[in-house]
């Protein structure tokens, strides 16, 4: 399969042709949708053992200086003075109508230094509206996208197959915390974080190192047996994702959903100090919203997919933000926003798939939630 | 490799036909299964229904995509294979085999002539990927 000369690439792009990924245009970036084994097989032995992303793509931006946190704690919606060294923050840059220029993560390595990671197809649009915020602060700013390789091991068996390569004690790392070590001797940045519902970690690591360090993790999580972990592709992320209930820039929060519209309240620390769009989600808090996302599951024979149209006693009340097979629960599941008169659990609500009405109804999200060990 | 079967005619939609007298059966190549990935849901007509050649009868819905399926040829469905209902994977095992769609009575036997062969078949597969 050939290329679009303007195709982006990630450091691993070679390495996923090999292994035979499926490649496609995922907003301007050339990357696997799946590999061999297929996106169930990949969703499943995420969930049973563990799975192997490519998410180099993600954009990062360095933040530095004695006015670091402060800064971004303007523009976004968590409150970044929260955060301790070495511990990660999900947040949001808002607009100021309270909608969502972007989703992220914030890592603080230290008081006066922070480093953002942002969407892929939203990095330049996240560097541009976050320098033109950039007045007179003492803050430096760098897109240091380029220079990051990032490897996402998630799954039960994650833990076990990076110590193999780290002195680093992951039991260590706390959920939403992070390390800098070493992985098979490449400093790295080791993140408890993910993007499938499973314990897992993001490994963030010089660009150059990213085909080392791939091919170690394969290595070390012997990926050639049937409970080895398995590399896979952006379609099995996806999946993943949805069935842990996690929004996805572009589906569930756009410049048109507000945090308070798409249950992203926790986000939303209201009383820390102006930020961006405070005063809009206040305001919206206090009239209450009058649309809210909502997960879905089908009771009918049928897929709901992505923009469909919602249907509420026949009469058209919102739309599908992702919608899917759920490989590991086996159902047809899916994200929509609806009146929040109609969004309570058991709602029947029915989904317009290419013309044919399917019934389904509201559940209780996270669809999937992994049992903690404990 | 993708395989294709000598003995069937091929659309450039991705569709095979098989040929006995004027009955034709039809389902997606093995090349369209796997570019579609893990298929988990088939939608099939109802027997009696009428179809001119290249009109979508159905489709087929693998984790990622929905992709519409057309009929080489016009005519009435005779038989649907109602065993892909509950065993749609058999898209991905058995293209030419257990996983046929539709039996369809041709109305013009003759639009076969227009269909691909397995030679061109695969020419025009091997084009498309570059």
């Amino acid at each position: 399969m050939s290329t679009a000369p303007d195709l982006k690439k990630t450091p691993l792009n070679a390495v996923h042709r090999q292994m035979g990924g499926r490649m496609v245009d995922f907003g301007g970036w050339d990357m696997p949708v799946q590999y061999p084994a297929g996106t169930v097989e990949e969703h499943l032995r995420t969930r049973t053992h563990a799975g192997l992303f490519d998410v180099s793509h993600m954009g990062e931006i360095d933040v530095r200086g004695p006015e670091a946190i402060s800064f971004i704690n303007r523009l976004v919606s968590n409150d970044v003075t929260k955060l301790v060294d070495g511990q990660a923050q999900y947040s949001a840059l808002t607009t100021p109508e309270g909608t969502v220029v972007d989703d992220l993560l914030v890592y603080r390595f230290g008081p006066e230094h922070l480093l953002l990671v942002v969407n892929a197809g939203t990095t330049e649009k996240d560097w541009d509206w976050i320098k033109s915020h950039h007045v007179h602060e003492m803050v430096e700013l760098k897109n240091v996208s380029k220079d990051y390789c990032q490897i996402a091991l998630q799954g039960p068996d994650a833990i076990s197959i990076l110590q193999k390569l780290t002195t680093t004690p992951l039991e260590e790392i706390k959920y939403y915390h992070f390390r800098e070590g070493e992985v098979d001797g490449v400093a790295s940045i080791i993140s408890r974080t993910g993007y499938t519902g499973e314990d897992g970690f993001e490994v963030y690591a010089a660009s150059e190192k990213a085909e080392q360090l791939w091919n170690k993790i394969l290595e070390a999580g012997n990926h050639t047996a049937p409970d080895g972990v398995l590399p896979c592709g952006l379609a099995a992320r996806n999946t993943l994702r949805l069935e842990a209930g996690m929004a996805l820039y572009g589906h569930e929060i756009n410049e048109t959903t507000t945090l308070l519209e798409a249950n992203l309240g926790w986000i939303c620390k209201l009383n820390k100090g102006e930020f961006t769009g405070r005063e809009v989600l206040a305001q919206q808090k206090e009239e209450g919203i009058r649309r809210r996302l909502v997960g879905f599951e089908m009771t009918e024979r049928g897929i709901a997919r992505d923009e469909q149209e919602v249907l509420i006693n026949g009469e058209s009340k919102g739309y599908v933000t992702s919608g899917s097979p759920a490989p590991f629960l086996k159902k047809n599941i899916g994200m929509a926003y609806v009146p929040v008169e109609f969004s309570g659990e058991g709602q029947e609500i029915q989904i317009d798939v290419r013309g044919r009405l399917v019934g389904a109804k509201i559940v209780k999200t996270p669809f999937y939630k992994r049992e903690k060990k404990q | 490799m993708a395989n294709v079967p000598e003995d069937l005619h091929y659309s450039k939609d991705h569709e095979w036909i098989k040929v006995e007298g004027d009955v034709g059966t039809i389902g997606i190549t093995d090349y369209a299964q796997n570019s579609l990935g893990d298929v988990v849901y088939v939608e099939l007509p109802k027997v009696g229904d009428k179809f001119e050649a290249h009109e979508s009868f159905g489709s087929v819905e693998s984790v990622k995509a929905v992709s519409e399926i057309f009929t080489p040829v016009g005519g009435e469905i005779i038989e649907v294979n109602e065993s892909l209902q509950d065993e749609a994977e058999k898209v991905n095992t058995d293209p030419y085999g257990d996983a046929w769609m539709i039996r369809i009575r041709m109305s013009h036997p003759g639009e076969v002539d227009s269909l691909l062969n397995a030679a061109e078949y695969e020419d025009f597969t091997k084009a498309e990927e570059e």
